[in-house]
């Protein structure tokens, strides 16, 4: 069953005819995904040929979704033009739209957050600044390559891309039921929180590894969902101990602020929840391993 | 990226919060005519981005232009907590104070919204507010594209249980101040002390504000803001070359993709360094996605123009990005940096996975550079990074 995306979702790419949207599209592409459509208004009627596939290109993401019934948009857009598309999937009512885009203006994204919520947050949003989700062997929404491992029973959820594929590769003879990657900006859509909820109700997943960073206080409150929600055995790891106060590390949220958002505030956090929390991701992927396999 | 408070009092003039007048100057010299155009008197104001300064004697009233260039003279260059001042404000005198309040708007991370916080105790420390008396703070939510009417700023004012004869006042300061918190793509912006005067006015006679780098592509005056003196000269290189780098106090260098993967690079470094004279890592520097030759070789000039640093680890996780071409990227890197003279010295660690593994690993081993190391796990390769960095 998997999390958020399966074999059966209709797919649109907003922003397909741009450099990154073409390269990404093909990769899903070939990774099965179901693309039904490019969104750009100053393309549409056109199609894009990705080695013999066809894909037509679409002026609106409701016209997309009336003419191929498409329930996925992946967001390819610049940061410039990210609210006003994020926007448009939340009118089109698109149940799920995964913003890759990074670079968003923090008030472009506590805007279009504040939109989905006032439209009674009918689209899921998962990002921004995010590698997006991957359910292996069904389908792929998103950047996370396809090819570093094979569906199994393991859900991860992580706020960095490549910690995200660090984990899939170190656990790839396992396998994974979806790999969530949430994004490191300070406003996102889609938090640990609900995918750890999704993970739990997932007949599919027996084991979720979550995967945080500091800023924030996400993975406390996290830790506060597992105590009282989750009973699937849950393995954490938390990057940047070493990290200063007052320096942001590549992620616009990666900012330990006084004593708020540490990772070790975190992992006592997580630990006190129960969670097995990794001081590396080698020993992250260990400690799910014993769990897991034995 | 935050701002001196004569750049927030600018900020907060161009969008009407009510502040008093005054310039900046960065030298001695200059508070006198500063402050003769201020009628005489002034009050000389250290601008350094850290709180407390006027405990530590970095601000100063001046009766007399004189006075002011004594003043000026004592604290240009005077150390506050560890930063040195290179600028004083020349700010128009306060009249008398009668009351000290607080307000500022920030973004909820956990609520994912702005939030109005407002107090009729301030002058002080908020955390303090927050912490010993957390009825005196107001906070209210602020939904991002609703704003804040003049009705939403007497909401904000009523819940702070501002003084009557100030809530009309105060509500327009929150109006304005709300007006540059958007239009300047702020992630903060603060007033401490929003003070009431003698006159019945309030006024802002301090200011924090911090500014979101993701916007700069739709604010093109931000650039001017930086503060280039104080920026670490490896990090402005960095910056100019478009290198997300941080320097760190560390021995061993860091060259990763993916601003996760560096951060956990960094942690198991400091680790294994437990191990090896305690070396630590000594930046972050996060090279993304589809790393070029010529990425590489900028990121590694900077990290190998830092002094600090005894051996290099390069970790690079292939996602889409295919590791022979990382591999290919640091042996072109390392000729280029030779054909520019600047032939490294420093041992390097390389560990390349996922995407292409092999193959990139086959290319350093093909180019067999003597000072190129390669070590095929994370964990081992940290380990002989800190080692190398300890001899």
């Amino acid at each position: 069953m998997a999390i958020f995306l399966t074999k059966e979702s209709k797919v649109i790419v907003q922003g397909m005819t741009g450099a990154t949207g073409m390269k990404h599209t093909k990769l899903m592409l070939g990774d099965g995904t179901n693309i039904v459509g490019g969104v750009n208004p100053r393309k549409a009627g056109t199609s894009v040929d990705f080695d013999g596939t066809e894909v037509p290109v679409f002026g609106s993401v409701a016209e997309a979704m009336e003419k191929t019934g498409a329930n996925v948009s992946v967001l390819f857009v610049p940061p410039a033009f990210a609210k006003a598309a994020v926007v448009e999937a939340i009118d089109a009512e698109i149940p799920l739209a995964v913003v890759i885009t990074e670079g968003i203006a923090v008030h472009d994204s506590a805007a279009f957050w504040a939109y989905a919520k006032s439209k009674g947050n009918k689209t899921r949003i998962i990002g921004p600044n995010c590698p997006g989700l991957i359910t292996p062997g069904q389908s792929n929404a998103g950047i996370i390559p396809g090819d570093i491992t094979k569906p199994g029973r393991i859900g991860l959820v992580s706020k960095s891309g490549t910690l995200t594929y660090q984990m899939m590769y170190e656990l790839r003879d396992i396998g994974f039921s979806s790999a969530v990657g949430i994004g490191g900006d300070p406003v996102i859509g889609t938090t640990h929180i609900d995918a750890l909820a999704a993970f739990e109700a997932d007949p599919e997943t027996d084991l979720i590894v979550m995967i945080g960073e500091i800023g924030g206080d996400a993975e406390e409150r996290a830790a506060d969902f597992i105590k009282a929600n989750v009973t699937k055995p849950v393995v954490g790891y938390v990057a940047g101990f070493t990290a200063p106060e007052g320096k942001t590390m590549g992620h616009a949220g990666a900012i330990v602020s006084g004593s708020s958002g540490t990772a070790q505030a975190k992992k006592e956090a997580l630990e006190a929840a129960g969670v097995k929390v990794g001081k590396t991701p080698s020993e992250t992927a260990r400690l799910a391993r014993e769990i897991l396999v034995g | 990226m935050d701002l001196f408070e004569y750049q927030a009092r600018d900020l907060f003039a161009k969008h009407g919060v009510p502040v008093l007048a005054g310039e900046v100057i960065d030298t001695p010299e200059a508070a006198r005519e500063a402050t003769e155009r201020l009628g005489g008197k002034s009050v000389v104001k250290a601008q350094v981005k850290v709180g407390g300064r006027g405990k530590a004697g970095g601000v100063k009233l001046a009766a007399t232009p004189d006075e002011a260039v004594a003043r000026a003279t004592d604290i240009l260059g005077m150390d506050i907590k560890g930063h040195t001042v290179h600028k004083v404000m020349i700010a128009e005198t306060a009249p008398e104070i009668a009351e000290e309040y607080y307000v500022s708007y920030l973004l909820d991370r956990t609520n994912r919204t702005f939030l109005a916080m407002a107090s009729v105790a301030g002058g002080m420390d908020i955390e303090e507010v927050a912490a010993t008396t957390p009825e005196k703070l107001a906070k209210v939510p602020v939904d991002a594209n609703e704003g804040v009417s003049i009705e939403k700023a007497r909401e904000i004012v009523a819940q702070a249980q501002f003084p009557a004869e100030v809530a009309e006042k105060v509500a327009e300061v929150l109006v304005t101040l709300w007006k540059t918190f958007v239009a300047e793509d702020a992630l903060l912006v603060e007033v401490n002390p929003l003070a009431k005067v003698a006159s019945g006015d309030v006024l802002a006679l301090d200011g924090k504000v911090s500014l979101d780098a993701n916007a700069e592509f739709r604010q093109p005056e931000h650039e001017a803001l930086e503060d280039k003196d104080a920026a670490n000269p490896l990090e402005a290189a960095a910056k100019a070359k478009g290198l997300n780098y941080v320097k760190l106090d560390g021995q061993v260098g860091i060259i990763g993709n993916g601003a996760g993967l560096v951060m956990s690079t960094l942690d198991v470094v400091a680790y294994a360094g437990e191990n090896h004279n305690n070396v630590k890592p000594a930046n972050f520097l996060d090279i993304g996605g589809g790393a070029s030759a010529e990425v590489m070789a900028n990121g590694l000039e900077i990290i190998l123009g830092d002094p600090d640093v005894k051996s290099v680890f390069v970790n690079v996780f292939g996602g889409i990005t295919a590791c022979d071409e990382v591999a290919k990227g640091i042996v072109q890197a390392l000729e280029l940096l030779k054909s520019k003279g600047e032939e490294v010295s420093k041992p390097l660690v390389v560990r390349l996975d996922g995407n292409n593994a092999e193959l990139g690993r086959q290319i350093l081993s093909e180019a067999n550079h003597p000072l190129v190391q390669r070590v095929d796990t994370m964990d081992g390769a940290a380990d002989k990074a800190a080692e190398l960095a300890a001899k």
